[in-house]
Parts: structure tokens; C-alpha cells; sequence
């Protein structure tokens, strides 16, 4: 019978399938964080167990760490418990453990393929949705919780139902200043926050093919934002000339071998799915959103909809515009902001980097405007560094922090204050996101870059 | 470990009819902090309930005594966003044992049936019936069944059945939770795992 990508990755790790039930899923890897994990580990305590498979968990610290002056004690006292939570725990079980100032420390999913531990075919698991990333590589990559944590910490397996299959085909050339993000909020916009929920979602089309590996990272990053477990890509030659050579990817004689199964790794042509949408990709214009779910993305040279243009609850988008302080059908541009935001799992890289200073070489930030520029890991820091970017930024008024989680999700102090408006190349805009208070403009590290510039939402193109 | 059985509830529901309601709103991620399972409740849609200087916001419905009960009932799409366990957690520590939404976010609905939380997906008229019924009487008391998985408005002639799968349903009515079935298949997973190219 012919299979998605989806089916080939899913079924050849299932151990069991329990009648009008969930499957049985075993896990290659696991990924831990200091945030979700301490409660699943003194589950592992109360039980009397071990890490079943300590050699396939990797743990860093990302979540709640300061992005400056990370070579001292953190300040925060209960930051700092749940770091020295993780530190114990991994010690204690034998895995490996990259914490604050280790050279491969950096967000989760950043760190993850930069060293060759997300591979295609994989089942990959984290305490935190956005493990999505992952599905670049032709992985099965979905966030759990914690009690799902401590099932795969102590018996390496997970219990799912299958989900069903979607698949999101964009062909055409992307115009000028159109990024991989724009692509994904485009998605989302049309999908709707919940449009995908109980799917995995295999992107395909020539717009994917054509996309670099860190183009990639970010569309399936984002495929927890219109609901879906996950989203995938098939892996081809710049999959593997990505991973080749990374330190925990098979190596010599084992590559050979294992390249034999990653080429099978396409969905059949006539394999089938139970949802399919097809989009232009010509269509797409740099997006930024104007609300408090993702799914609340327009093209930035657009207005803001009308409330009965808009197909969901009208109280609820009002709710929205309200807390965000925007009217119906007023145009987005020129809108004022306050902060910028380039960092996160989902433009944390290296290639987000380049296209911000790109944009801002030769320019100045804007006075108003606070920038908070958050590399994804310690490798993307150096490549910054190593590359030149970093004297271009400084050169136009920005400073580098360390990497980390950071205004992300605001659990260290990189909050942005009440009423304040940041564009934010992170992955959510929901009300107090970044801070008690604070209100998201989500959008791509160019959009983000000619914000920093003007302090206010610029269309890169007319700079 | 096992966690509460859960086969009739019988109580008072109270009414968050938004949609979209996203676990950074169900517990703030600066409340995430804990390395233990405790005290989450005090922190549940802490910035909707609370004012910056921690003075209760009178609007909002957990500040309102006429509401009160094990059941909540949200608008469409409950949970949607981060995979924080904690915000099932806040749900439960607060004292609620069942959610009622006419969709619910996939690792927002695992979370909460790995716990001992029901989530209860109902159609959206249901949903909008009981909605009017609690508004026009906070006593009204709603039965939610797992053994017949049905859900019920005293006074009323409106019912109607909801879906869950036979294993979860079994976890649920006697307490049971994955790891110890896991536990159970230990030796089916180490030879699997033998056998996995990767
Ligand atoms: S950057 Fe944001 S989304 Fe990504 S892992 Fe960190 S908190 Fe989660």
C-alpha cells in the first residue's frame, strides 16, 4: 500500500497498537529542558527508576537563562534552582548535559541539528511544542508534556493516536523580501490557529525544495501555530549535505548505510491524505501580525480586517484589538513600535542574522526603538562574530546578547514593559507573551530589521 | 502514577465563553519556575484575575462568586499554544476536574487526560446552550458521565455524548496512567530498540 512520509517515519516505530486506543511510538531522541522536565524526573524518583536510554536525551538550558553575563551566578533564585535541578538530574542519570556557558548551550532547537542529533526518519520528542522544528529534516518531531517527559525519560515510548495527514503544497517563485516566515504566517493566516489541530502537516512543493535547511527550520516551527502536532519536509541532498560530518550523525560506513533509508524517505505518489490545500506562492507578500494569535497575520502593505471579515468570534477579535490598542481597518504601516525582538527556535540562526544585517548595514537604529538581538546558540554567536555581522550591527547601534529563550516567552528579564509594542521574530503573540502586558507584532528578522531602523512597521521594500 | 478516578461529576460549571484561550493565558510563563507540582491554582489566568499591583480584577469570572464549581466551560479552541504541562496542572490545583470546549488544542487535551482532567469536546450549539443556561442561572448544575460519556443540563432536555477512546477512558475511570502499561512493556522496547537504524 503506498505511504506519506508521514506513515513510512510513524509506522516503523510503533511497538504496539492498542485497539481503539494509542500506538506505542519509540523515541530516538529526546530532548530536555530545565522548564518542563524537573517534575518528570522526581516522577522517576517517586518510582524508583532510571533514564531508560540515557545516551538518547540531551539536555540544555535555555528557557530561563539571562542573556547577559552568563558566567555568573544567574541571579534569579528559583531560575537558578531549576537549573541546578537539570544539572543534578543529568548527572545523576548519565546524560548529557550542556548548560549555561557550555559551547554547544543554545535553545533547544537550535542546538539539536547544528550537531547532527536531528536526523530524517527520526522520532524526536521535547517538553515543548515547538519541537515541530525538527520535521525539516524529515524527522517526526512533536512537543509533550511533562507527564509524557517522564513516560519517554523512563521507558523511551510514548502513547499517541496516529494522527491524520495533511499536506500543504506551495509552488511559484517567492517575490523579492518574501522570507520562509512570511511563508509560515501566510499559512497560519489562512488556516486559521486551529486549522491543523489533530494533523501532521507534510509541506511540499517547489517553494520547500528551493528553501535553505534554516528556511525550513522555520516553517515547520511554526506548524504548532495552526494546531497541527507537526509539519515535515522530505529530506534530499541539502538535508544530508547539512547533517554530513555533524558530530552525532552516523558516521563513515554507517552514513552509507543509513542514506539508503533516507532516500525511501518521500511520500508515494499516489499515497493518500485527508486534507490537502495547494497556495500560490507568487501570492505572498511579507506578513506581520496585527493581533494576539498567530493566525491573525496580514500582508504588511494591508489593513487591518473588519470585524465581519474576519470568520471567527467577533468578541474575541475585538478583545484582541482592544488589548492591542488597533482599530478595525487601520493600516498597519507606520504603526509605532518600541522594541524588536530577532532571536528564538524559530529565526534564531544564522541565515535570520544575516538578513537582519543585511537590511540595517549602512543605516542607523532608530533612537526609540530597543533591540534585543538573542542568538539561538553559542554556534550561531560565533558564526556572527566569525562572519563580520557582528561589527556591521554594532556599527548601526546594535548590541549582541548571549544565547537563550529569551523574550520568546519572558521568562528571564527580557520582558518588554505594559503597552509596549515590539516586533518580534519569535513564534507568539498572545496577550503577555513578552511580558505582563506587552504586545507582539509578529514578523520576519527583515521586517524586524526595518522597524529598528524607522520605530515603526516599515515595508523593507520601500526603505 | 495513578491519579484521581473519574467516572460522575455533578456540579456547577463556570462560563469563559473567548475563544482561542492559549495556555500563556491559562499560567503565565513566569509562573513556571516551580520544580515541583504545587501551587499552580493561585497562578491561573493570572493576568486576566489579577491587576499588575495583585488586586483582583472584579470583571473577570473567577472573581465572581456567583460562579463557582468543578466544571469549567471555555470557548472554542481551549488550550492552544505551549505544551506547559503546568497549565493542566493550574487547571486541576484550582479545583477543576473537567473542561468543556467545543475544540480543544491536541497537547492541551493529552496533558489534561494524563492527569486526571476530563476534557469533554461537545458540538459548538451545545456549547452555546450551556453557556446561556449558566449565565441565566449560575446554579444550574451540569453531569458529565464517563461511564455513558454524556453530558447533561439538569432541568433541561438538552444532553448530548462526547468521544474518547477506549484506553483513556479505562485510565480515566480507574486512575491508571501510561507509565505503569509502559513499565509493563519494558522488554518489548529494549529488543525494538535494538533493531532501530537510528
Ligand atoms: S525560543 Fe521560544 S518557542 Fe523556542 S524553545 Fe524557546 S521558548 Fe520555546
Amino acid at each position: 500500500m503506498s505511504k506519506t512520509l508521514f506513515d513510512k517515519v510513524w509506522d516503523s516505530h510503533v511497538i504496539k497498537k492498542i485497539n481503539n486506543g494509542p500506538d506505542v511510538l519509540f523515541i530516538d531522541r529526546h530532548m530536555v529542558h530545565e522548564v518542563t522536565s524537573p517534575v518528570a524526573f522526581l516522577g522517576l524518583k517517586k518510582r524508583n527508576i532510571k533514564v531508560l536510554f540515557p545516551e538518547k536525551t540531551f539536555a540544555t538550558a535555555d528557557h530561563n537563562t539571562p542573556t547577559r553575563n552568563q558566567h555568573l551566578p544567574v541571579k534569579d533564585y528559583l531560575s537558578s534552582k531549576q537549573l541546578e535541578a537539570l544539572e543534578k538530574n543529568a548527572q545523576y542519570h548519565g546524560i548529557s548535559y550542556w548548560g549555561l556557558g557550555h559551547e554547544k548551550n543554545g535553545i533547544v532547537h537550535v542546538i539539536g541539528p547544528e550537531h547532527g542529533i536531528t536526523l530524517p526518519g527520526a522520532t524526536i520528542v521535547c517538553g515543548d511544542s515547538h519541537t515541530s522544528t525538527h520535521g525539516a529534516f524529515g524527522a517526526i518531531a512533536f512537543g509533550i508534556g511533562t507527564s509524557e517527559v517522564e513516560m519517554v525519560l523512563s521507558t523511551q515510548c510514548i502513547m499517541q493516536p496516529k494522527p491524520k495527514k495533511m499536506r500543504i503544497n506551495i509552488n511559484g517563485k517567492l517575490n523579492d523580501s518574501v522570507t520562509p516566515k512570511d511563508v509560515a504566517l501566510f499559512i497560519i493566516s489562512k488556516l486559521s490557529t486551529s486549522g491543523a489541530t489533530g494533523y501532521f502537516v507534510e509541506y511540499s512543493g517547489k517553494v520547500f525544495s528551493e528553501m535553505s535547511m534554516e528556511g525550513r527550520m522555520t516553517v515547520c516551527n511554526l506548524s504548532i501555530e495552526m494546531g497541527a502536532r507537526g509539519g515535515m519536509i522530505a529530506p534530499d541532498n541539502k538535508t544530508f549535505d547539512y547533517i554530513k560530518g555533524r558530530e552525532f550523525a552516523p558516521q563513515n560506513g554507517e552514513w552509507d548505510e543509513v542514506m539508503k533509508y533516507w532516500k525511501t524517505l518521500k511520500s508515494d505518489d499516489d499515497a493518500d491524505f485527508d486534507k490537502e490545500y495547494d497556495f500560490d506562492g507568487t501570492k505572498i507578500e511579507p506578513m506581520i501580525t496585527y493581533g494576539t494569535n498567530p493566525g491573525m497575520g496580514i500582508a504588511i502593505n494591508s489593513g487591518i480586517p473588519y470585524s465581519n471579515q474576519h470568520g471567527g468570534n467577533i468578541e474575541t477579535f475585538q478583545k484582541s484589538l482592544d488589548y492591542m490598542n488597533y482599530s478595525q481597518g487601520d493600516k498597519i504601516l507606520g504603526k509605532k513600535i518600541d522594541f524588536v525582538f530577532l532571536g528564538s527556535c524559530t529565526n534564531g540562526r544564522i541565515e535570520d542574522f544575516r538578513a537582519f544585517t543585511n537590511i540595517v548595514k549602512g543605516r542607523k537604529k532608530s533612537p526609540n526603538v530597543t533591540a534585543w538581538l538573542v542568538p539561538g546558540s553559542h554556534r550561531v554567536e560565533k558564526a556572527i562574530k566569525e562572519e563580520g555581522l557582528l561589527n556591521i550591527l554594532n556599527q548601526s547601534g546594535f548590541e549582541l546578547r548571549e544565547p537563550g529563550c529569551s523574550a520568546c516567552l519572558a521568562m528571564n528579564d527580557d520582558k518588554i514593559p505594559t503597552g509596549k509594542y515590539a516586533v518580534s521574530t519569535s513564534n507568539r503573540n498572545f496577550e503577555g507573551r513578552q511580558g505582563p502586558g506587552s504586545r507582539t507584532l509578529l514578523a520576519s528578522p527583515i521586517v524586524a530589521a526595518a522597524a529598528a531602523i524607522t520605530g515603526k512597521v516599515t515595508d523593507p521594500r520601500d526603505l | 502514577m495513578a491519579y484521581d478516578k473519574f467516572k460522575i461529576l455533578k456540579s456547577t460549571a463556570v462560563p469563559l465563553p473567548i475563544e482561542n484561550i492559549d495556555t500563556d493565558q491559562i499560567i503565565p510563563a513566569r509562573f513556571l519556575k516551580a520544580t515541583e507540582r504545587r501551587g499552580f491554582g493561585d497562578n491561573l489566568f493570572r493576568d486576566w484575575r489579577y491587576y499588575s499591583n495583585n488586586k483582583p480584577k472584579d470583571d473577570f469570572v473567577l472573581n465572581n462568586n456567583k460562579y463557582c464549581g468543578k466544571i469549567l466551560v471555555g470557548g472554542k479552541n481551549f488550550g492552544s499554544g505551549s505544551s506547559r504541562e503546568h497549565a493542566a496542572w493550574a487547571i486541576y490545583d484550582y479545583g477543576f476536574r473537567c473542561v468543556i470546549s467545543s475544540f480543544f488544542a491536541d497537547i492541551f487535551k493529552n496533558n489534561c487526560l494524563n492527569i486526571g482532567v476530563l476534557p469533554v469536546q461537545i458540538s459548538s450549539d451545545f456549547l452555546e446552550i450551556i453557556f446561556e443556561k449558566i449565565y441565566k442561572d449560575p446554579s444550574t448544575l451540569v453531569t458529565v458521565d464517563l461511564t455513558e460519556q454524556s453530558v447533561k443540563i439538569s432541568g433541561s432536555e438538552h444532553y448530548e455524548n462526547f468521544q474518547i477512546n477506549d484506553y483513556k477512558k479505562n485510565n480515566m475511570l480507574n486512575g491508571y496512567d501510561d507509565i505503569d502499561f509502559l513499565l509493563n512493556l519494558k522488554e518489548s522496547i529494549k529488543s525494538f530498540s535494538k533493531k532501530t537504524p537510528l
